[in-house]
């Protein structure tokens, strides 16, 4: 699905990501977790394609393209989802108008044809049930006035319409508390499937409660130092990441 | 600059699509204005006498006016008299009678305009009256609105028909002494509309003008004025555009409107003038002068404008709620790109009773543009529980451009309530980012935010005028879905 190769990114002078080699295989979840300044944010940024990045070296293919090449929309219609950390507000512009916008720009360019208001009613009342959202969060203003769990919820909601096939979920669990995280979490659950992938960042281990990852990277100093199973989580947790970065130094 | 920065400066410098120039043989007047044009010009439209003495008496004034310096604005000197003050299309001496007749390539250039004249118009139900240049073309569905008792015709043709009608209301909104531009105009105008609905009638269709300017060296000066009688209903729509031109062409409107007893009216414009090219050369100087008077009790009148033309815009139509619990109304979208300059807004006098009025204006800034609201609240003394809400916002694209605000507000009646909220914000990279990663191209996602921020005001749009002003913006239309 993924796979990022000896990846260095630097911002002005100053380098980020300093290496950095991941595999993601179809329908795995992978969590990447990491003190601060490690760079995790700067690698949800590089992979959907926001501006103010050098890549200096190395190479990040996706579904066989150079995903490096392709405009931040392009990917996103190729089917690579960010979930912010921080969420835009957009007045004026309802939640339902944009989602419907999005999804006719990824249906036109995988060559569907656009939906029509009625089925995409359908399709929205659905998954905003799953999520367990009032209706009325469809006709507000996106991200207007929200919470930051109703902000978050409504990342989850846009993925569950878009119908990623990797989605990148960058610190989703910040801001929420614990019974918006478990709403969040089930509806990240709900979306997991053979073809589709999960890249998680996170600070804490306790997202990975509710969502359980296949594979756990450490990322610090720029670089991936530790690659294990859940169970490095709980390690971390305990421990604390100075204890990776001592193994590594 | 950032790639985005770079994408939007893109997006904005869109062509100017109406730039086209219409070949038709022209009756021109040489430049130049005394009182002997003015003679000449009210005799070619066949004025009754006292037209001729208002003119003369307004040109007199203006000779002793200097032009309003106060705007936010920068202006290269006019020279008053290298502008022609009439242009008519030369065909036949007659005024043309049916569609039939009129010359074919201005009907194009209408067709151009997505304007027909015929048949589609029909069926929309909007009745059209075209001013190009200085003459009003062709008014059509004069037949079904005369059965409903409407006037809607050229203020020349009203002066023959219905002078008595024209004498009465002409100049009691805006006096020919109001200010250098209206004065400018009551000397030359020399066409517009002219609108009198009777009392208790409700217009049975949208009224609508389309105003061009084609002629070089040209002025336009037309002047519509609308009478909604008691108990009366109105809706009246108007556009505008004009051709590429390296000069700068004048535009200097006046618009009244008088609303009697518990009669409204709504006034609507689209105003696409030639803004200039994108180093700030040609464009229109659009001076307007345009005011309703809400004469009567209970009387309401509603401005919209969407303003995303001119070089420069100077134009604040405004309410004068005369009339006990009247209500004024102020919608308005400006967009400057380029080297624009506008400096527009309203003003609401609040002299009845229970007079209510709410301004909500939209200013968006691109380019090197300077966008300016300037409003005046003014609540006297005897209107008791006046109320005014006024809401300005601004929304800067790119970080060469300015927005200011100027709100002025006097209030004599200690019981009146005033409230003005304003806000300024920037189209930012994070929310462009955002719309591009849900796989909208960066000139969607800048027409979607620019869409949202005007929502309120193109909500108060004619149907058929709201597509028209989002499709100016370069917008796609925001779909109501459910």
């Amino acid at each position: 699905m993924l796979s990022i190769k000896n990846l260095h990114v630097s911002v002005g002078d100053k380098p980020i990501l300093k290496g950095v080699n991941l595999e993601i295989k179809a329908g795995e979840v992978h969590a990447i977790m990491g003190p601060n300044g490690a760079g995790k944010s700067t690698l949800s940024h590089i992979l959907s394609g926001k501006s103010g990045y050098t890549i200096t070296e190395g190479s990040v293919t996706y579904q066989g393209k150079d995903l490096l090449e392709m405009d931040p929309e392009i990917r996103a219609r190729e089917g690579i989802f960010l979930a912010f950390q921080y969420p835009v507000e957009i007045p004026g512009v309802s939640n339902i108008y944009l989602l419907k916008a999005a999804l006719n720009a990824i249906r036109t360019h995988n060559g569907l044809a656009e939906v029509d208001a009625f089925d995409f009613l359908k399709i929205v009342k659905g998954k905003v049930k799953l999520l367990e959202m009032d209706e009325q969060f469809l006709y507000r203003s996106v991200n207007e006035g929200f919470s930051g769990g109703e902000k978050k919820r409504n990342e989850i909601l846009q993925a569950a319409i878009l119908e990623p096939s990797m989605c990148i979920l960058d610190e989703t669990d910040s801001g929420l508390d614990i019974d918006a995280l478990k709403v969040v979490a089930a509806g990240v659950n709900s979306l997991r499937a053979a073809d589709r992938s999960f890249l998680m960042i996170t600070h804490y281990q306790r997202l990975l409660d509710y969502i359980k990852p296949d594979i756990v990277h450490v990322l610090a100093d720029g670089r991936i130092v530790k690659t294990a199973g859940p169970e490095l989580a709980l390690e971390l947790e305990a421990k604390g990441y100075s204890w990776v970065e001592e193994q590594v130094a | 600059m950032s790639s985005s920065e770079q994408e939007i400066d893109s997006l904005i410098g869109q062509k100017y699509k109406e730039g086209f120039v219409t070949e038709i043989e022209v009756d021109t007047f040489p430049p130049g204005l005394d009182e002997e044009v003015i003679a000449k010009l009210s005799a070619i439209k066949g004025e009754p006498e006292f037209m001729l003495d208002y003119r003369l008496k307004a040109f007199r004034h203006w000779q002793t006016m200097s032009e309003p310096n106060w705007a936010q604005l920068n202006i290269e000197p006019i020279d008053y008299q290298s502008i022609s003050y009439y242009s008519a299309p030369k065909k036949d001496s007659d005024k043309p009678q049916s569609l039939d007749e009129i010359d074919p390539e201005l009907l194009e250039t209408y067709k151009k305009l997505g304007i027909p004249l015929d048949e589609q118009e029909r069926l929309a139900g909007v009745a059209v009256d075209a001013v190009f240049d200085s003459v009003s073309v062709a008014t059509t569905f004069k037949g079904k609105l005369h059965d409903a008792g409407v006037i809607f015709c050229p203020i020349s043709e009203a002066l023959k028909e219905h002078p008595e009608l024209v004498k009465q209301y002409l100049g009691t909104v805006v006096p020919e002494t109001d200010n250098f531009f209206a004065a400018l105009n009551a000397a030359v105008f020399t066409d517009g509309s002219f609108v009198y609905i009777p009392k208790g009638v409700r217009c049975p269709m949208e009224l609508s003008t389309y105003f061009r300017i084609n002629a070089a060296n040209t002025g336009q000066f037309e002047r519509t004025l609308i009478i909604a009688d008691e108990g009366s209903h109105v809706s009246y729509l108007e556009g505008c555009t004009a051709p590429m031109r390296d000069e700068n062409q004048l535009h200097a409107a006046v618009v009244e409107l008088v609303a009697m007893d518990d009669a409204e009216i709504k006034y609507s414009t689209v105003q696409n003038w030639y803004p200039g090219d994108e180093n700030g050369v040609g464009g229109i100087y659009n001076f307007v002068t345009k005011r309703a008077e809400c004469r009567g009790a209970n009387s309401k009148v509603s401005w919209t404008q969407v303003e995303t033309g001119s070089a420069i815009t100077w134009k604040y139509p405004s309410c004068i709620l005369l009339g006990d619990n009247s209500v004024g109304e102020f919608y308005s979208v400006a967009l400057t790109n380029n080297y624009q300059q506008a400096d527009t807004g309203t003003k609401m006098i609040h002299i009845g009773k229970n007079t209510r009025s709410t301004i909500i204006s939209k200013g968006i800034s691109a380019g090197k543009s300077q966008n300016t609201y300037r409003g005046l609240v003014r609540v006297g003394k005897n209107a008791d529980n006046a109320r005014n809400y006024t809401q300005c916002d601004s929304l800067l694209v790119g970080d060469k451009c300015g927005a200011h605000t100027f709100p002025y507000v006097e209030v004599k009646q200690p019981s009146a309530q005033v409230e003005h909220e304003a806000t300024t914000s920037k189209i930012s990279e994070d929310q462009l980012f955002f719309c591009q990663q849900r796989g909208l191209s960066a000139e969607d996602a800048v027409s979607m935010i620019v869409n949202g921020f005007c929502k309120q005001v193109f909500k108060e749009l004619p149907m058929e005028f709201a597509v028209e002003a989002q499709a100016l913006l370069g917008l796609s239309l925001e779909g109501s879905v459910g």
